[in-house]
């Protein structure tokens, strides 16, 4: 059987009073206390500012990659006017739409919301309100009661426009891996990884009992201390979806795993193990705020105040969507040199040579999307400009295009970077939204999702890692 | 140019990583004291 991307949705969740839980944001608080809280609190955006963020636009779909090009910079300076919160393959919630979202993806008391200090008066998103079929995410809890918790150290708080509205609270007090914030950030992973399920599952009008398989490429450490790590949030966010027939389990490859796991996806629909498969990840609250400190320096805005999430529903049936080529799936073997150079040889020529397809036969190329607005004040460099140079260097080494034709090269078959430095959330995965319309528009044949892993970053090896794969129609 | 020198190599995920440096470096004639790959995203 052929396997078929058939739909895609991004969703973005603004998160400015889960910034100073980012791994970042909360050493320095730690280390330098609330000068540094004032200073975050005070470059911080308001909903209204994310939505017509350009970048974020292009995210859920309301604008091409390719409009970031001419726009005028610096872009969090130009908001979009009149700009949406809804797109054809995304949308963006609001904190306060979040915050039962988080309570009801917890099923250990371990989320406290006071509902008189954050009255649900109905979802931003019929998305969101899909994860809450009974109207109330779960009990109200008295402010004394989130305060007590607060004050004995068992529980961190949860503000909203400068106000506590609850708490979060660990659930042993000896083991770290269910410290509160730890906690926090995998009810984070999950409610955000439920929200863009929901928002895939209500936008094709897919019935959640269909779905058989789930893969999640979150990247947090679900478990307890003697199984950190342990996993499978990809059946905590299932049943959250109402996947009552889904199976699932989850990939582990840093920022390259989105793209592992729609290869894995792909693999089990064509070899009839199951009849399809969603491929989902959530946000990364330790990431929330990675570059604040340079961003407050800068007088920016702190753009890193959002969380990002994805979902994929891969079937078999040929007539919906563009196949997943698992003819052209790159992998970047042990024995490979981790150079810029021997990534692109891994994961772009040696697929594309076994093809019989040559660099410049892809229409597009999807590589790490971060945006550079993000990245280029913090001194760490425009990746996905660096990750096109890399590859149009190579196709002038192979004799595929002249070394003047690079910045054609760049613009024709590569895209500015759009998605916010969410790690795994970059990884080529977003553009395919954009992708699914373009090809049913029939002005694009193919694309290759290109991802990388800093597998180093854990200590285990010094070698990185990649994956690509071709979709196509 | 680097021989008998100390020299501490950072490398980047997108760029250069940091054992490749260092082994340039050492090929060099440098002494190399620290190598680490960091990551930015």
């Amino acid at each position: 059987m052929t396997p078929v991307l058939r739909a895609a949705s991004n969703i973005l969740v603004h998160a400015p009073d889960l910034v100073r839980y980012g791994s970042k944001c909360f050493r320095e608080i730690a280390s330098q206390g609330e000068s540094f809280s004032r200073k975050l609190s005070g470059r911080i955006r308001s909903y209204e500012n994310a939505v017509a963020y350009p970048p974020n636009q292009v995210f859920i779909g309301n604008l091409p990659p390719e409009s970031l090009t001419g726009m005028p910079s610096p872009w969090h300076g130009h908001p979009i006017p009149d700009a949406s919160s809804k797109g054809p393959f995304g949308e963006i919630l609001p904190q306060e739409s979040f915050y039962p979202l988080l309570q009801r993806a917890d099923q250990f008391g371990l989320v406290m919301l006071d509902s008189d200090k954050l009255p649900l008066s109905g979802f931003a998103s019929n998305a969101a309100s899909a994860l809450v079929p009974e109207g109330a995410p779960g009990p109200s809890h008295k402010t004394a009661d989130i305060l007590r918790g607060i004050e004995s150290g068992e529980s961190i708080p949860l503000e909203h426009a400068g106000a506590l509205v609850g708490c979060v609270r660990r659930d042993h007090d000896a083991d770290e891996s269910l410290d509160a914030r730890v906690l926090l950030e995998n009810l984070a992973a999950k409610a955000s990884g439920a929200y863009a399920l929901s928002r895939l599952l209500v936008q094709e009008k897919i019935e959640s009992g269909q779905v058989e398989y789930i893969i999640s490429c979150s990247e947090e450490a679900v478990g307890d201390r003697y199984n950190r790590g342990g996993g499978n949030l990809a059946k905590a966010i299932g049943e959250m979806a109402g996947c009552q027939n889904a199976a699932g389990v989850d990939v582990k490859a840093f920022c390259a795993a989105p793209v592992y796991a729609l290869i894995h996806a792909a693999a089990l629909i064509r070899a009839g193990v199951v009849r399809n498969a969603v491929v989902v990840g959530g946000g990364s609250m330790a990431k929330l705020g990675m570059k604040a400190h340079q961003h407050i320096a800068k007088e920016l805005p702190v753009l890193e105040d959002i969380l990002g999430g994805v979902a994929f529903f891969l079937n078999s049936d040929e007539d919906e969507g563009p196949r997943v080529n698992l003819d052209i799936a790159g992998r970047h073997e042990v024995g490979r040199p981790s150079s810029p150079q021997g990534m692109v040889e891994a994961l772009v020529c040696d697929p594309l040579e076994r093809a019989g397809r040559k660099i410049c036969d892809i229409d597009k190329y999807a590589v790490e999307l971060h945006n550079p607005e993000v990245m280029l004040p913090a001194g760490a460099g425009d990746v996905a400009m660096t990750n096109y140079r890399t590859l149009a260097a190579v196709a002038v080494m192979r004799g595929e295009i002249d070394r003047g034709d690079i910045p054609d090269f760049i613009e024709s078959h590569g895209m500015p970077g759009f998605a916010p430095t969410q790690g795994h959330i970059p990884a080529g995965v977003p553009y395919l939204g954009h992708a699914l319309a373009g090809m049913r528009a029939g002005t694009l044949n193919s694309t290759m999702l290109v991802a990388k892993g800093s597998l180093f970053l854990g200590r285990m090896t010094q070698q990185a890692d990649g994956a690509s794969v071709v979709v196509e129609v | 140019m680097f021989k008998d020198k100390k020299v501490i190599a950072l490398g980047e995920r997108d760029g250069v990583p940091g054992p490749l440096i260092a082994e340039c470096m050492e090929a060099a004639g440098a002494e190399v004291v620290f190598q680490k790959t960091e990551c930015f995203v």
